[in-house]
């Protein structure tokens, strides 16, 4: 097998084992009722992951994903609340303003030369701080059309539903999938990961590229701010806080490394639903404390961390000796 | 000022400076159609920076560039590809992490229906490569081939890249004789197209092999152009360093060490980078290491610094058995390992030189034992003067140095530590002549001091200069030795070949 | 000497710029802000307020440069941080002595920059995905060493660290000025400062010129560590109490700040301590200068981004050469060795 699927193989051979592990102890955790809710559950993250992982695919890093997120939510509340506009001018309206949010901050990383992690760590404290200037209170979603649109979902066999948000996740993957490893600007992702220099000599654009993948991690973060606000049918300032971390541990479990130039969209996908599965697990369970949680969480990430190195580090052996 | 329409590619008056350096002095420059023009110069002489300005990876201070005849202005490397100049620059090679196919394609994938066309794309780079009779699966990461494929990829891009002007800066230093072959054969095809070609190289037998016309560069300043025939090599030389450069060096194996050997490896290697070898290092010996790349030479010497720990057979020393389990193990027997890739093992870019001369002997000795500012001024002015490391001053960080430079600083980071058995894995590659002959002579003073070494180069000739002794290697094993008379560049070539027949029948 | 003197003054002085600039902004919209006054032999006004609201993150600031420099970053001190508060809370209210609390809150700290550092440096784990696993289960680990309560204590000792005072100033100012001066001097008067740039510029490189790099990686991470069990320790003497969710919250992030404000890149290497520690106190100069102008509370955090941006951008590479003219001139060329001859 060629070196650079083996970190995927080795994520999804860990997910498929602890599902096999957690089925074993709870078999309902097999039904289409809990994969359903997997996806809808996850959703919000998922989309902001899949943005997530181009930036990171380009050796650079999106810290302010949760804020935009938030200011998302509470931008909506607040339009649909005092104004009579109709949410989908509303998404359309708030899609273009973290777009262009997101490529603002790539036009600073790249022009002003200033690392990813700083820049988005502004735009961090920027988009909380405008969700903060929009309302400071938590502000609920009655429009009508939210209804509407919780209201579409594809039944499945056994009961679950592939609810409106949890298909939109799966389509925002299928489109990143394409996207990364079928199109010019993909490669030219994956070419700014390998080095930007080198990059450059080679006559990648490497500035609209730049700008071009932080606009798209601020159009997705967008996205997954309106999945968030039909999810929660509601705006928060202090929602999502961290969601950034979470999305980054489903990139990083999903086999893409940090420092750029390798990895795989879909590997976020199973990033995505093992981070998923543990927290349905510590639901199944019931009996852990909030602080279990947090340090299972962590033990959990470290244990996959560990696999995925030794996976790869045995392969590695084995076809030296062969 | 000469525009004549025979001139493909010209450059006017370029400047460029770097804050402390001046790297282009107004320098003129003309490429004609359908030839080879070799762009020549000491270490820091500025010819990479004449092609970055060329290219537009760098913005020129001044000067004008005319591509047939019209003024243009390439922003970026981009642009400059649009124009149809295709160019390999110096260790800046490919992106590791993208498939042989992407590197060829980038930025220019077919495609279908907006998509790129995955199979058309590495159709066309197994058609491109099989020009330069290679194999490959495209498929695969640049990063799991070898440099010296690499480096045929680099170039094959960058031919393909070119309509009008192909550069190439020291594409050769990693290739062996049969790949410079193929790709001089291939230059030959371009020239024959009208095609004008900029080759830069240290070698100077392949300047007189395929260089029509040559342009000098030292200091920053053109010293003029000359026709190839027209100047032999002492003038060459001459017009390089500015002065003549003083006689050969003659071999040194009439003087072999005698007494006993002070190293014993037995039974020495590591599974899968290197098969067990027996070899013994007398004091004063220089031994000497041929083989084609990836024979195991880079292998061997790392598993002797302890880089990779050996996992079988014992190191002696005068007798007493040592473990050389890391670089540090073996720094405090007094080895020292100058690597082959000096960008990646070697410098310490953002450093300055001063800081990377000392850096291993401070390392020996400790951080709680500082060496004191003072001190590292004077040993790095010292090796700056000795190796005659051309840098604006000491604090300049070594990145900013030109590729011979660097190599000379990493030569005297290993100097100041006073080793008693210095590894150099191609000690010479990408040094200018002058600088050239000085490491052959600094190997022989050090070799006359007492000091043993271990060698490994890809020219034959230069081991030949300097060894008692060279080993050849074969598929990551020590397959021959020679010492005394029997060390000739025949002799050696005969060997390696040898070694390949050997494998492949 | 004095060309010392002059290099290190020229290092600062974007830092000292920025902060005499963010002091000037704070006290024309607060009159009274630059205002001391001595009561009871010790000194109070808003800018000692700054020095000693600063220490936490000015302690993890200097963790935090050693760590960047060597191209690493260290999510965890916030929660480190916690966790520290919370076992110093939970053993002097177990009725341990003062200085068995700290001797054992200090080595939970290291212990967890031991843990950080194995990570990074053995099992070749990225530094962000290594801390960020301490970072999420350590303030579980606080919350279970608290049970989820606030721990408080009233121990005067350990309150005085919080909220005592020493020739004058805030005991918290003592301590993150003793102890920076303490690794700026660990740093710079032996080797180390030079070997941990050398890691991080190039690893693979300094190993093989014999720096022993595992051993560094470690010491760096568990110097954070400890500035983290500091912090975390003052953090609580200050509310008397271990607030396992709120200590260190979101202060990496700051720590991180700082460091880049105070000019050292994370892609590693040069680094210095002193800027860091400026970068902290800038910080903390814009929260409270936000603070004191009454500005509403909801525009803290855009005021903050803009004026980190502003501070930022100063100092970004390229306006520096755009504007290179106005800063101090460059060594005159010299001739090159061989010209000279
Ligand atoms: N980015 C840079 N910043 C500062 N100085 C530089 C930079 N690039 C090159 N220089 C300096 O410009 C001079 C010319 O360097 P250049 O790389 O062009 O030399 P070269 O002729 O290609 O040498 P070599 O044969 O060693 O490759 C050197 O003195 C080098 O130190
Ligand atoms: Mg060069």
């Amino acid at each position: 097998m060629k070196q650079k699927y083996l970190p995927l193989t080795a994520t999804i051979f860990i997910f498929v084992l602890s599902y096999a592990l957690c089925a074993a102890q709870y078999p309902n955790i097999l039904s289409t009722r809990v994969i359903g809710n997997l996806l809808t559950d996850n959703a919000f993250l998922g989309i902001a992951a899949v943005g997530m992982t181009f930036v990171i695919l380009s050796g650079g890093i999106d810290l302010s994903i949760g804020s935009v997120i938030a200011f998302t939510g509470v931008f909506l509340a607040v339009v649909l609340e005092h104004t009579s506009m109709h949410p989908l001018v509303a998404f359309a309206l708030v899609l273009m303003i973290t777009t262009l949010f997101g490529a603002l901050m790539g036009a600073i990383i790249h022009y002003l030369e200033m690392p990813a992690f700083i820049v988005t760590l502004a735009g961090m404290f920027l988009a909380r701080g405008m969700a903060f200037v929009l309302s400071i209170d938590s502000i609920p979603i009655k429009h009508p059309f939210y209804a509407t649109l919780k209201g579409l979902y594809y039944k499945l066999p056994g009961g679950g539903r592939i609810t409106l948000i949890g298909g939109l996740m799966l389509l925002v993957f299928a489109i990143g999938i394409l996207l990364a490893h079928r199109t010019r600007f993909g490669t030219n992702v994956y070419a700014l990961g390998g080095g930007t220099a080198t990059a450059k000599l080679m006559g990648v654009p490497v500035a609209s590229t730049t700008v071009s993948i932080y606009a798209l991690s601020g159009l997705l973060a967008g996205l997954s701010g309106i999945v968030f606000s039909l999810y929660t049918s509601a705006g928060y300032s202090l929602a999502a806080v961290g969601v950034e971390l979470d999305a980054i541990t489903a990139v990083v479990i999903g086999g893409t490394l940090l420092t750029g130039g390798s990895g795989f969209v879909a590997g976020t996908l199973v990033g995505i639903f093992i981070q998923g599965l543990i927290q349905t697990y510590i639901t199944f369970d019931g009996s852990l404390s909030s602080w279990w949680t947090k340090i299972l969480i962590g033990a959990l990430l470290f244990a996959f961390i560990l696999l995925q190195k030794g996976i790869i580090h045995l392969s590695r052996d084995n076809r030296k000796r062969a | 000022m000469q525009t004549s329409s025979e001139n493909i590619l010209s450059a006017v008056r370029i400047d460029k400076g770097f804050p402390g350096t001046k790297a282009l002095d107004k320098v003129d420059f003309h490429l004609r159609r359908g030839e080879v023009h070799a762009l020549l110069g000491e270490n820091g002489a500025g010819k990479s920076t004449l092609i970055k300005c060329l290219t537009g990876a760098y913005h020129r201070d001044g000067g004008s560039i005319l591509l047939d005849g019209t003024e243009v202005d390439p922003r970026d490397t981009f642009d400059a590809q649009r124009l149809g100049i295709g160019t390999v620059y110096q260790e800046v090679n490919l992106l590791p992490n993208l498939s042989v196919a992407e590197n060829l394609f980038l930025g220019r994938q077919p495609r279908r229906f907006g998509m790129v066309d995955i199979r058309a794309m590495n159709r066309k780079a197994r058609e491109l490569l099989s020009q330069y009779e290679l194999e490959l699966d495209v498929t695969r990461a640049l990063a799991s081939y070898s440099v010296a494929i690499q480096q045929v990829v680099a170039i094959a891009r960058a031919v393909d890249l070119s309509g009008k002007v192909l550069i190439l800066d020291e594409p050769t230093a990693s290739l062996d004789a049969h790949e410079v072959a193929m790709l001089f054969r291939i230059v030959r095809r371009l020239k024959a197209r009208g095609l004008g070609i900029i080759f830069i190289t240290h070698f100077l037998e392949q300047v007189y092999e395929i260089s029509d016309r040559i342009t000098v560069l030292r200091n920053g300043r053109l010293v003029g152009t000359r026709d190839a025939a027209d100047l032999d090599r002492r003038d060459l030389i001459a017009m390089m360093i500015g002065r003549e450069l003083a006689a050969e060096i003659h071999s040194a194996h009439a003087n072999t060490a005698g007494g006993e050997p002070r190293y014993r490896f037995t039974n020495y290697g590591r599974r899968g980078r290197i098969e067990p070898f027996d070899l013994n290092v007398r004091v004063g010996e220089v031994v000497g290491i041929a083989g084609l790349l990836g024979s195991g030479r880079t292998e061997t010497a790392e598993v002797l610094f302890g880089a990779h720990r050996a996992d079988s057979g014992t190191a002696e020393i005068d007798g007493r058995p040592v473990e050389l389990s890391s670089p540090r193990a073996a720094i405090r027997q007094k080895f020292g390992f100058c690597p082959e890739d000096r960008k990646t093992a070697g410098i310490v870019g953002d450093l300055s030189v001063r800081e990377n001369i000392v850096l291993a002997l401070q390392a020996r000795r400790g951080w709680t034992r500082p060496i004191s500012r003072a001190e590292q001024n004077r040993l790095a002015d010292l090796y700056i003067r000795a190796l005659d490391i051309r840098t604006a001053d000491r604090e300049k960080p070594i990145r900013l140095l030109s590729g011979g430079n660097q190599q000379k600083a990493i030569l005297a980071r290993w100097l100041a530590t006073e080793p008693e058995f210095l590894i150099l894995d191609e000690p010479t590659r990408g040094i200018d002549v002058g600088a050239h002959a000085e490491i052959v002579r600094l190997i022989e003073t050090l070799r006359e001091k007492g000091m043993s070494l271990i060698v490994i180069s890809s020219e034959i000739e230069e081991l030949v200069a300097y060894s008692t002794r060279v080993i050849v290697l074969r598929d990551r094993a020590h397959v021959a030795e020679l010492d005394g008379d029997r060390i000739t560049a025949d002799q050696i070539v005969e060997a390696i070949a040898a070694a390949n027949e050997r494998r492949a029948s | 000497m004095t060309t010392i003197v002059r290099t290190y003054l020229a290092r600062l002085l974007p830092q000292l710029i920025a902060l005499a600039a963010v002091l000037a902004a704070i006290s024309m919209t607060f009159s009274g802000f630059l205002n001391l006054e001595i009561q009871n032999g010790r000194l109070y006004g808003s800018l000692i307020d700054i020095l000693n609201r600063g220490a936490p993150v000015v302690l993890l600031a200097i963790g935090m440069t050693v760590v960047i420099a060597t191209k690493g970053i260290d999510l965890s001190v916030g929660a480190v941080m916690a966790i520290c508060g919370a076992v110093a809370a939970s053993f002097i209210t177990s009725g341990h002595s003062l200085a068995e609390t700290l001797l054992v809150t200090l080595a939970v700290g290291i212990l967890c920059g031991i843990w950080n550092g194995i990570l990074v440096a053995i099992l070749d784990i990225q530094p962000i995905i290594a801390t960020l696993v301490l970072m999420v289960a350590g303030r579980g680990i606080a919350q279970l060493i608290t049970e989820g309560a606030i721990l408080t204590f009233n121990e005067p000792g350990l309150i005085f660290i919080g909220s005592g005072s020493f020739a004058g100033l805030p005991m918290p100012v003592i301590v993150w000025l003793v102890f920076g001066i303490l690794v700026a001097l660990l740093v710079r008067r032996t080797a180390l400062g030079m070997l941990i740039e050398a890691i991080g510029v190039n690893r693979q490189a300094s190993t093989l010129s014999g720096v022993f790099t595992p051993v560094l990686l470690v010491a760096a991470y568990v110097l954070s560590g400890l500035c983290a069990a500091i912090a975390g320790i003052i953090a609580a003497a200050d509310i008397r109490g271990a607030d396992a969710n709120n200590a260190g919250l979101w202060l990496e992030l700051d720590a991180i700040l700082a460091v880049v404000v105070g000019g050292t890149s994370l892609l590693g290497g040069r680094f210095s301590i002193a800027a860091s520690v400026f970068g902290a106190i800038i910080i903390q100069a814009i929260n409270t200068g936000i603070l004191l102008s009454g500005f509403p509370p909801e525009f803290n955090l855009i005021i903050k981004a803009a004026i980190i941006v502003f501070i930022l951008v100063l100092q970004s590479p390229r306006f520096r050469t755009a504007f290179a003219f106005l800063t101090i001139p460059g060594r005159a060329a010299k001739p090159t060795e061989r010209e000279a001859k």
